[in-house]
């Protein structure tokens, strides 16, 4: 494991108790409402908060114990990009990307090339001399990734990275990080509220309620299994990744699945689970998505039930506790499944 | 009371002790300009004496600033960033000199630094050196009574400043010296600016603590101030051209000020 930590942090009425572990090249998403102690567990991470108790380890190496080890921030060769960029305002794009590697002794000529070379790989190239207060939200954010990753760090800590973008932007600069996430080869901990972060981007998802894990899995286990109503609402959206024809996205597994927005490339459908109708017969009449599904799993939460259906498009449907009884639906039955095509959102992979 | 309303919004009983609180403040600097002797202005200001008043002013109170810059600036950090402990009661110290009437600054500076004080005995007896009724001490008086301002207007500036830009410094390598050098300076120059130009200001004005620890001795202790009160009884038209100078620097400052505090509105970008 190239990072693993135990942390125990009070803060105020909220006791913060979490254990997480990432291995090398592996994005691990930390996914909570607000005020759920994410953020205190990404900067216990950074050293920038020191923990009630606990430990970090990186690479084999305590950067932080009990017994009173302590490295401090500026020695932990991380990068981290935070949810609102800050980016020094009087420094210049370049200076902003070439700051880690000054401060770590790099000579003032080498550090602006591999800034500049960053800026490029991050599509800002040209736009170096500016002032962040001239870039859009977007192209900041790029930067801040550029000023993380230039340093070759061993850790990046993402800390909400794309909420503050406009949604037009989130779904561009998602995808981008995506790229750079697959080829970083670090540990990744992606601090975020929004599951399609954690679904799009991580490897494997700690979901973190009140202080506590209460759920870790890969996404699409804590999608099709959510062990607390939290979690269910939450989370429960399908990604299936296909290409976009048109009207219409050929998925990956082999499905197609019709849409209200024409697109092209490689796209995500997403589907919520209450989107999601079951029939014991094909229906007659107007949805486009009709596919059969095999039941193949059922958690009841609340007044609902999540079915796991697999098949050419796997898909998770809430169905209430009633429908679901009516249906005399057991592991393995087969059903059809439909979704409208205004109910499927399709986003840019 | 109609018109108050429609023309301007402001309610009689507000506007008349307003107009007379502008009345009181501008009034004194009108008289000053009218009782000016403009045709021996030329005179009065090349006598001998006012040269050096002048200079002497000048010199020590931006020695003063430079002063308060090297002291003030660190600990105006110290009040706003580091988490030691009593730091209440150290911002309640550093006010004091605010508060407290210069003459009694001054006083206070002569028992610490004064030949028998306790530690201008040890300078001395040890090097020779004494400080009472020197440049040096119309230096440190004016620094004593002016950083404060400094101080003030440079942990303001640092409270308002985002402490996450240093938190991003940090990750990004610097430690909390290269963080301070790099980052809260260039965020706060702005701040630091704006309490310089205070810190002068008030050190440009100093009398009280000055003529008790540094006496008055044309051409080493003798600043405008001092050099304006003495004029003042023996040759009044003297005194109004000296006041002048002094109208004239304090606008300059004013200015100065103000663009300052205009630009500090922009430069903090989010």
């Amino acid at each position: 494991m190239s990072l693993s930590a135990r942390v125990v942090v009070q803060r105020g009425s909220l006791t913060l108790d979490v254990g997480i572990e990432v291995a090398d090249g592996e994005v691990l998403a930390v996914l909570g409402p607000n005020g759920a102690g994410k953020s205190t567990l990404l900067r216990v991470l950074a050293g920038l908060l020191l923990p009630d108790r606990g430990s970090v380890v990186r690479e084999g190496a305590m950067v932080w114990d009990d017994d009173g080890t302590h490295v401090p921030a500026h020695r932990r060769a991380l990068g981290m990009v935070f949810q609102d960029h800050l980016l020094f305002p009087h420094l210049s794009v370049t200076e902003n990307v070439a700051f880690g590697l000054r401060t770590r002794g790099v000579r003032k000529p080498d550090a602006r090339a591999a800034a500049e070379a960053w800026l490029t790989r991050v599509g800002l190239d040209g736009l170096g001399g500016r002032r962040p207060g001239q870039l859009s939200g977007g192209q900041a954010q790029r930067a801040a990734l550029a000023r993380a990753l230039v340093g070759d760090p061993r850790v990046l800590l993402l800390d909400e990275p794309l909420s503050a973008l406009d949604a037009r932007t989130r779904l561009t600069v998602r995808a981008e990080l995506r790229r750079h996430l697959a080829e970083f080869a670090g540990s990744t901990v992606l601090v975020t509220h929004d599951p399609v972060d954690a679904m799009a981007l991580a490897d494997r998802v700690v979901v973190v309620e009140d202080g506590g894990v209460v759920q870790a899995g890969t996404p699409a286990e804590v999608n099709r299994h959510p062990r607390t109503d939290y979690v269910a609402r939450l989370v429960g959206l399908s990604l299936l990744p296909g290409t976009g024809a048109g009207l219409a996205v050929r998925l990956e597994s082999g499905g197609t699945v019709a849409v209200a927005e024409e697109t092209s490339g490689p796209v995500f459908a997403a589907v919520r689970p209450e989107s999601v109708a079951l029939y014991l017969a094909r229906p007659e009449g107007s949805p486009r998505n009709v596919w059969p599904v095999t039941l193949v799993g059922a958690t009841p939460h609340g007044a609902t039930v999540r079915c796991e259906l697999a098949g050419e498009v796997p898909l998770v449907a809430d169905v209430t506790a009633t429908a679901f009884a009516e249906l005399g639906l057991v592991p393995g039955a087969s059903v059809w499944a439909t979704v409208k095509a205004s109910e499927v959102a399709v986003y840019t992979r | 009371m109609t018109r108050a309303r429609e023309g301007t919004g402001i309610p009689a009983p507000l506007l008349i002790p307003a107009a007379l609180g502008i009345a009181f403040l501008v009034l004194p600097v009108v008289g000053l300009l009218v009782r000016t002797p403009w045709s021996d202005l030329g005179t009065q200001l090349t006598a001998p004496g006012v040269g050096d008043a002048l200079r002497l002013s000048l010199v020590s109170a931006t020695l003063a600033t430079l002063l308060s810059l090297l002291m003030g600036v660190p600990l105006a950090w110290v009040l706003a960033r580091s988490r030691v402990r009593g730091r209440a009661v150290l911002r309640a110290l550093v006010t004091v000199p605010l508060v407290l009437p210069p003459v009694v600054g001054g006083v206070a500076l002569f028992l610490v630094l004064g030949r028998q004080g306790i530690l201008g005995r040890w300078l001395f007896e040890q090097f020779d050196v004494t400080i009472p009724f020197t440049t040096t001490a119309v230096v440190l008086a004016e620094t004593f009574v002016a950083m404060p301002f400094l101080v003030i207007s440079v942990e303001g500036a640092l409270r308002a400043a985002d402490a996450r830009f240093e938190d991003a410094a940090a990750t990004l390598g610097a430690d909390r010296w290269t963080t301070f050098r790099r980052v809260t300076l260039p965020l706060v120059a702005p701040g630091i600016a704006a309490g310089a130009v205070l810190c002068w200001a008030r050190a440009l004005g100093e009398f009280g603590a000055t003529i008790t620890f540094a006496g008055n001795f044309p051409g080493t202790t003798q600043t405008m101030p001092l050099a304006v009160y003495l004029a003042l009884q023996q040759d009044p038209e003297a005194a109004i051209a000296l006041s002048l100078v002094l109208l004239v620097v304090s606008l300059a400052t004013l200015l100065l000020l103000r663009d300052r505090w205009l630009g500090r509105t922009t430069a903090p970008a989010a």
